[in-house]
């Protein structure tokens, strides 16, 4: 037997709605992921083993950080936007800042179609940037994603963008920005 | 098997017209093919958690909608959440309303959202009467020892 059993690969998933966790996790389960999914990006933080204190603020360098070795083997993470407290951009920024972390390949959710949301979470190391409602065909995407693992090297972000933008606010951006938006 | 295929056939009528009304979309199908014999109630359940984030939403509108002092970003995030769980679900005609209510609250006009608030309260407990229909069928279907979907 020359190839061993298909590895089942971890994926973490993120997201505060009850409904679409259980439905991402469905999703992912019928792709045979193994899935833990928590309602937070703090949440996910613990779980990962980076724990990091309360206040941290978004742009103070990461140094308070507290990387301990991985205790759980997580191959993706996959993670709404829009959440209270830290958002999935915050998330994903926290990862890639961390050593131990870092080469984890990060999967964006939105319900937004924004040109600058994705542009910018794409440019701070996201791997893709799924629109809600995440689809079957979308989950199928994820497989070369979990394949490269640490071959892919991080490549540096171009326009490091704080993090401030508010989910809920009336986002100018939105209207007529691109002729992109689909909602 | 008379019963049975009398049920099958209102299944498919009842099911049918959801979709050509409008109360559904694609996304519902999705969810229908997420189902199996591991997970067979993963529909219903789904759904039920789309009835209890809807009837807490609605709730939490009117409460917000009533202040004196409206607090349209609270009133917005209640909308983008209610958009965010009929989408899931494809609930399309709920997600509908939700466009112009957004708008509506980014222009904190009042008298909008107060339309739009009614309109998907509407809209919502029509597709809620529907799927609960939906599912009476269904059951109904497996006790007379039938099965579905015959899609």
């Amino acid at each position: 037997m020359g190839m061993a059993a298909e590895a089942q690969y971890h994926v973490l998933a993120v997201d505060d709605s009850l409904l679409d966790r259980k439905l991402i996790e469905r999703l992912l389960k019928t792709s045979s992921y193994h899935v833990t999914a928590v309602d937070s990006g703090s949440k996910a933080l613990e779980f990962l083993g980076l724990l990091e204190d309360e206040h941290n603020d978004v742009l103070a360098p990461s140094v308070s950080l507290n990387d301990h070795h991985q205790d759980v083997d997580v191959n993706l993470i996959i993670t709404d936007y829009c959440m209270p407290g830290m958002t999935g951009y915050d998330l994903l920024r926290k990862i890639k800042e961390s050593k131990s972390l870092k080469d984890i390949p990060v999967v964006i959710m939105s319900s937004e179609n924004i040109p600058s949301r994705i542009n910018r979470c794409l440019e701070e190391g996201a791997e893709e940037f799924f629109l809600k409602p995440v689809q079957l065909s979308d989950v199928n995407k994820l497989k070369p994603h979990l394949l490269k693992g640490r071959d892919k090297e991080s490549e540096p972000s171009i326009n490091k963008r704080k993090g401030m933008e508010e989910c809920h606010s009336h986002d100018k951006t939105r209207t007529k920005y691109d002729g992109l938006e689909v909602v | 098997m008379d019963v049975v295929v009398q049920l099958q056939r209102q299944l498919a009528d009842h099911t049918a017209s959801l979709f050509h009304e409008g109360f559904l979309n694609e996304q519902f199908n999705q969810l229908q093919q997420l189902q199996d014999e591991s997970n067979p109630d993963f529909v219903v359940e789904v759904v039920s958690l789309f009835f209890e984030d809807s009837e807490r939403l609605l709730n939490e509108l009117a409460k917000a909608l009533e202040q004196q002092a409206v607090d349209y970003k609270k009133v917005d995030a209640h909308v983008h959440q209610l958009k965010g769980s009929s989408s899931s679900i494809g609930a399309q005609r709920v997600q509908g309303v939700c466009i112009p209510f957004r708008n509506f609250c980014e222009e904190q006009n009042i008298e909008g959202c107060l339309k739009c608030l009614q309109q998907v309260k509407h809209e919502y407990s029509l597709v809620k009467n529907k799927l609960e229909t939906l599912f009476k069928l269904e059951q109904q279907l497996i006790a007379a020892g039938g099965s579905f979907p015959t899609l």
